[in-house]
């Protein structure tokens, strides 16, 4: 079946069963989405579809079928990084960053739809996803700097530089 | 002319009617006092007081998330208009700082406020006038010695002419009968008990019992199964869902812990009240869970063997690894989601309540309407903020409309001998817009007090 991935449409080759998280680390060889607990439970896995949040351990990629996916590989590259990717990286956000992509991805997520979200809200928003260690405040300093950045980012005249 | 007489008459008619019922309606104001010093009651008996209020589950109506304890504003949908909980904090101006214990005890007796005002019954007087003179004093105490919040609720949203209160006297005189509990010398204390505590307080029937075209509760239909904030309450009589038969001992535990292993976990508004019930002493616990028994009688005992049958089957293991998913196949859909996004929990073997039910014991799955399965797979069971809880991720933002239905008319063919149901779309479509309100929860606790990160209006 076809999968839309960060813009580009891929022909998979597997059981309509099977988790998005196992096609996208295995079979389209995207590593950002990390295998916690496979129980929607830790939030390690978290990817977008169609701008919202969800954990792709527990998503057979039957459900998605002709919808908009997105993992941390498609906010930006490394010579240029969207700002949700800047934000963590001034912000030093990672320790050992294997909880880092979901944080990210469920917190692009919520400034897309919501881009003046509260403190408060970034924090209930961000209880799904667990951090084993414990840079909780990182974390949130990053996101609440993201919210900064992606309001430049969404002002500046198109230069092609930093695409979001 | 003979028209204009009519009308005449009728007029008259009118004018005497409503002369009557304004006077049935008057209730005298009961003058204000100065807020009660602390000191003025009794230790214990605002303790006992606090049990009490958990018994009642005060704080569910009459504390927003999030929000000041007791200070009120809640919204509460009703089919008539959005009404707004009413601050119960000791505050003179805005709480019910200058209530007497007369006029505290008349409230819970009449439903009718300090100044005269009938309250409206979203406001559970028609079970608190069970509740015993003692008892509403040990209240008075605990509320009274509350933290004074200045809060002033949002005024209700009722149309004409539910705003106006005096209507309520003529809601009062077809539905409403005030008195204190009367024993029932036929049963046991503790059965008595029960009762007190079931149908007075504890307002069980609230939510558990029917409601007519008036919001008034069917007395027919006491406790066959009602409707709280969004979820179907069970029925709590002899057509409970529960595929596995309710006795006195599993009520017990599942009231006294919020679970038990051949039912799960208690979710939605009924968290909050085996939340609240912690607070009792055993004893109170078993009483109540007396009376229910007592309410659900006998099964017949084809129901009883089918209830042992699958208790039996449930030691063998889980029954879908026969299943294929075939996404092509008729149902096959519904199969395939169930195995990717919930059989990791539902069939991992992990014991209640932190491992997923097995769907064959589920009255949820079992149940006459979607609402709780719809409910349940959107928004799953949040985590209770700062302790170990029973969880359930929500597939809201993963499912549509059509692949939820598709799930759960499997769940309805493989996990229960109940027939389809046929509103799944609908019903998901209106719950997701807010049409149907439905407020969600953690599972084990009181949790709309300051730092109830868990909970959420859908
Ligand atoms: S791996 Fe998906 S939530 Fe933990
Ligand atoms: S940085 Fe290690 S788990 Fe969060």
């Amino acid at each position: 079946m076809k999968l839309n991935v960060n813009g580009s449409t891929h022909e998979v080759d597997a059981d309509p069963a099977t988790p998005l998280l196992y096609v996208l680390r295995n079979d389209l060889e995207l590593n950002a989405a990390k295998f916690g607990c496979g129980l929607g439970q830790c939030g390690a896995c978290t990817v977008m579809v169609d701008g919202k949040a969800i954990f792709s351990c527990l998503t057979p990629i039957l459900l998605l079928e002709g919808r908009e996916i997105k993992t941390v590989e498609g906010l930006g590259t490394i010579d240029s990084p969207g700002p949700m990717q800047q934000a963590f990286i001034e912000e030093q956000a990672a320790q050992c960053g294997y909880c880092i992509p979901g944080m990210m991805m469920r917190a692009q997520a919520l400034l897309q739809s919501k881009p003046d979200a509260s403190d408060a809200e970034i924090q209930t928003t961000l209880e799904t996803n667990l951090c084993r260690c414990g840079t909780h405040m990182r974390i949130l300093k990053a996101v609440k700097r993201a919210r900064e950045l992606m309001k430049t980012a969404a002002m500046a005249p198109a230069s092609g530089e930093r695409k979001v | 002319m003979k028209f204009g007489r009519f009308l005449t008459g009728l007029g008259a008619l009118i004018v005497v009617g409503v002369a009557g019922a304004f006077v049935y309606a008057w209730k005298p104001k009961i003058a204000p006092i100065k807020p009660p010093d602390r000191g003025s009651f009794h230790q214990a008996l605002v303790e006992h007081g606090a049990k009490l209020a958990a018994v009642g589950n005060c704080t569910a109506c009459h504390t927003n998330p999030g929000g000041k304890s007791f200070a009120g504003g809640l919204t509460i949908p009703t089919p008539f208009g959005t009404i707004y909980s009413s601050n119960i904090t000791p505050d003179a101006e805005t709480g019910i700082g200058t209530w007497s214990e007369a006029a505290f005890q008349r409230a819970m007796r009449e439903g009718v406020g300090r100044k005269g005002e009938h309250l409206y019954p979203a406001f559970p007087y028609d079970h608190f006038t069970n509740v015993s003179d003692d008892d509403n004093r040990a209240l008075y105490a605990f509320l009274m010695t509350r933290q004074p919040v200045k809060a002033t609720p949002p005024p209700n949203e009722l149309p004409f002419p539910l705003n106006v209160r005096l209507v309520l006297a003529g809601w009062k005189m077809l539905f409403f009968r005030d008195g204190a509990y009367q024993v029932d010398a036929s049963q046991s204390e503790e059965w008595n008990r029960g009762a007190y505590l079931v149908n007075g307080l504890g307002h069980c029937g609230a939510c558990h019992t029917p409601r007519n075209a008036l919001g008034a509760e069917k007395a027919s239909l006491h406790l066959a199964g009602g409707e709280a904030e969004g979820w179907s309450a069970f029925a709590l009589d002899g057509s409970s869902p529960a595929p596995v038969v309710w006795d006195k001992d599993s009520l017990y535990t599942y009231l006294r812990q919020g679970w038990h292993p051949d039912h799960g976990v208690a979710n939605g508004p009924m968290g909050e009240v085996t939340g609240n019930l912690g607070l009792l002493p055993d004893s109170d616990i078993r009483a109540m869970a007396t009376y229910i028994a007592s309410i659900m009688g006998e099964p017949s005992a084809e129901r009883r063997a089918k209830s042992d049958k699958l208790l039996e089957e449930i030691k063998s293991g889980p029954i879908t690894s026969a299943i294929s998913a075939d996404p092509s196949a008729s149902g096959g859909k519904g199969a395939v989601i169930y195995e990717a996004a919930c059989a990791v929990c539902h069939e991992n073997g992990r014991p209640q309540p932190f491992g997923g039910l097995d769907l064959r014991l589920s009255s949820t799955v079992h149940a006459p309407d979607a609402q709780n399965a719809i409910n349940m797979v959107l928004y799953g069971l949040p985590a209770a903020s700062g302790r170990t809880s029973a969880i359930m991720p929500g597939f809201a933002d993963v499912l549509t409309n059509d692949q939820l239905n598709d799930l759960l008319g499997y769940l309805r063919q493989h996990f229960t001998d109940q027939p389809a149901w046929t509103d799944v779309v609908q019903r998901a479509a209106d719950t997701r817009t807010g049409k149907y309100h439905v407020s969600v929860r953690p599972s084990d606790g009181i949790e709309r007090g300051p730092s109830n990160i868990g909970a959420e209006d859908q």
